[in-house]
């Protein structure tokens, strides 16, 4: 049966992990997420899970991975400088492709910034953050619905391609309350990771099967394995061979980028007949939608594109909008981050807003309203 | 050469191992595979979880399940291995370095928890792997690659450290007592059930420490740490004075009944099932 509750975006990350099968959490507090870790700590003992307030953020990510090595679905939350401090980290699970969940409430930066203060200018630092070549995996979500729907695909995606994947709340989305429908936990799509077919003695720990994901064992479970942040072969070890580098390298970019139309979610609306539109994530979309449904009663040909995953951006989605539309507009709150990737991929189809909001406060439709109308 | 059960404990497809000729790094490697193989530690429910230096390469060495982290970070990464499998044996090593300056909040938060974790730290007074810069536990006066002119620093004493964090057994040798080092590592080892061990084993880099301290040979540090080092029974009817320069080996703390923390946490897990 499926139960309709009230729900803050936070919490409906935590109850989504849970439902997906987090039984670990490691984290340490920081506005705007806290509420995360808190719900966390009140539910995970109820089901026999680990709940550790860790001695800092690094530490938060740490104990996930350890904890996710010996087979546990794991989460780590955290906003802003905590962000920043995970990481090294970060990449060190893309390296040992570990899966682990990072939920990041975006909060005014840089540093510590608008600690209660809505931003989305952490967009680019959920691709390109840590140090070294991998393929992220990031949802947006835009509701308290979606904060749990995104946090059971982004357990899902950790354990299908065995790395971590990112949760873009923001503070808005993190901290407003509204109407959620928990469905039927019979009907949720979970994904586990694989695991080895083979017996221990003929186990090549990060031998990729033919999706380029090698399956995982855990520690405990009767196989011996070594696990290293150092780019390694096939067995897990060390390796300064050019061509080994070469297919590590490869392989955790390639296992991600070629199932990418999988991974990618959007939703559309107005779009049939658009001229101008507006692609926005997050909070922002709220505000957009509201704007162009009071539009369209205006008669204006004016449609929204919504990113759900960021990363792997929708990119031959915007390629084909950009061939059909005149303009798009793309209302940030950043200095301009999602705006690089629709000016790369539409490359001067139709033209390019660039619209940034950097005080502190999310898009109001009627400014949305205003962007458009000019063009209009 | 070492005993069959040791060597059976061997990753022998990777050796050569990847330490300097008569580093004394080797010398702990072998004490805790006797540790663990006397104490019948089956491979598959044993964690050996390290850092990232010259000593946390030790793992890639051992056949168990092994776990080279990142810099600093490896009791962090093995509290949550230890938190969801409470069965696992985890020996974590870590250079003085990696535990004390960049580690250094992991190692008293460890300590602080009491988690069933035996920590080995492999203490040689520099940063090895990175070519001999200052470390927290580099002697003043003496020289290093960022201490050209003699260190100042005061040095952490790693055993004081451990007790004052609230570790429940806490023990230093050094690499010139090998017994001394099995000794020590079986009874922090079995201490798990009880909670945070620590072992200090002062150990030695010839190559980038003694080289620019007039112990540039393997010998005169197994020799230095030889004639310095005094056992704690002794050390006590010793004064302050006599004991200057000296290093007290032995054990220093072994409390049996503080609570190990996974256990506690099934306490945390029953009250609120209860609740
Ligand atoms: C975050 C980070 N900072 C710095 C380094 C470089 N680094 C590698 S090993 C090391 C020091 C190792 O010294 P120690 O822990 O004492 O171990 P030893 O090599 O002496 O055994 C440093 C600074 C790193 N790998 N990661
Ligand atoms: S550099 Fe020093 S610590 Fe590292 S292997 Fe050589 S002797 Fe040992």
């Amino acid at each position: 049966m499926s139960q309709i509750k009230f729900w803050q975006g936070n919490k409906a990350v935590a109850m989504g992990a849970l439902a997906a099968g987090c039984r670990f959490f490691g984290g340490y507090p920081i506005t705007p997420s806290t509420e995360i870790m808190e719900v966390m700590s009140e539910k995970l003992p109820e089901l026999g899970g680990k709940f550790m307030q860790m001695e800092d953020e690094i530490a938060g990510i740490a104990a996930g991975i350890g904890a996710s090595i010996a087979g546990e679905k794991a989460m780590t939350a955290s906003s802003g400088p905590g962000i920043s401090l995970k990481q090294e980290l970060l990449g060190y699970a893309y390296m040992a492709e570990i899966p682990i969940v990072v939920v990041n409430v975006q909060r005014g930066g840089p540093s510590t910034g608008l600690p209660t203060k809505v931003s989305q200018a952490d967009v680019m630092q959920a691709k390109w953050g840590t140090h070294g070549d991998h393929a992220t995996i990031a949802y947006a979500p835009s509701s308290v619905q979606e904060c749990y729907t995104t946090t059971i695909k982004s357990f899902n995606m950790a354990e299908r391609f065995r790395q971590p994947v990112l949760v873009l709340s923001d503070e808005i989305i993190g901290h407003m309350r509204e109407k959620i429908v928990i469905p039927d936990s019979e009907t949720l799509e979970i994904i586990d990771r694989k695991k080895p077919k083979v017996s221990p003695a003929d186990f090549i720990p990060y031998k990729a099967d033919d999706d380029g994901v090698p399956p995982m064992a855990a520690f405990g479970d009767g196989y011996r394995w070594h696990v290293t942040g150092l780019t390694s072969d096939d067995w897990g070890f060390p390796t300064n061979k050019t061509e080994e580098i070469e297919k590590k390298a490869n392989r955790i970019i390639s296992k991600v980028e070629r199932f990418r139309e999988d991974i990618i979610e959007y939703k559309e609306d107005f779009m049939e007949d658009a001229e101008i539109v507006v692609v926005s994530y997050g909070s922002v979309s709220r505000s957009a939608l509201r704007a162009i449904r009071v539009l369209r009663e205006q008669g204006v040909k004016v449609g929204h594109f919504r990113p759900i995953t960021l990363w792997p951006f929708p990119e031959r989605q915007i390629a084909e909008i950009s061939k059909k539309v005149k303009h798009i507009i793309v209302p940030e709150l950043n200095a301009g981050q999602i705006v690089l990737e629709v000016e790369r991929i539409a490359c001067g189809k139709c033209e390019v807003h660039r619209k940034s909001l950097i005080n502190g406060e999310l898009y109001k439709p009627e400014e949305i309203m205003t962007f458009i109308k000019e063009l209009a | 050469m070492p005993r069959e059960d040791v060597k059976s404990f061997l990753r022998t497809k990777y050796l050569p191992h990847i330490w300097c000729p008569g580093c004394g790094h080797g010398i702990i490697m072998h004490a805790v595979l006797r540790a663990v193989t006397e104490l019948k530690i089956p491979q598959e429910k044993l964690c050996i979880s390290s850092g990232i230096g010259c000593s946390s390469r030790m793992p890639g060495y051992i056949d168990a399940c092994t776990l080279h982290t990142a810099h600093g970070r490896s009791l962090a990464f093995a509290t949550g291995v230890k938190m969801a499998n409470p069965e696992l044996t985890i020996v974590n090593v870590m250079g003085d370095g990696d535990a004390t300056a960049i580690g250094g909040n992991h190692f008293i938060h460890a300590c602080r928890r009491n988690i069933g974790i035996a920590a080995v730290i492999m203490n040689n007074n520099i940063y090895g792997m990175t070519g001999g810069q200052a470390s927290p536990t580099t002697p003043e006066d003496t020289f290093a690659t960022t201490a050209l002119y003699g260190a100042i620093d005061p040095v952490f004493d790693i055993c004081k450290l451990a007790i004052g964090a609230g570790a429940t057994y806490v023990a230093r040798s050094t690499v010139a007592q090998p017994m001394l080092c099995e000794q020590l590592l079986k009874k922090a080892i079995e201490h798990q059930k009880n909670g945070f061990s620590v072992v200090e084993i002062v150990s030695y880099c010839h190559t980038q420490f003694g080289r620019r301290n007039k112990r540039g040979k393997a010998f005169d540090n197994i020799k230095y740490l030889r004639d310095n080092s005094i056992m704690k029974a002794k050390a006590d009817t010793m004064s302050a004075e006599e004991l200057k320069g000296k290093m007290i080996i032995g054990e220093f703390l072994n409390i049996n009944n503080a609570g190990e923390y996974t256990k506690r946490y099934d306490e945390v897990i029953l009250r609120a099932k209860k609740a």
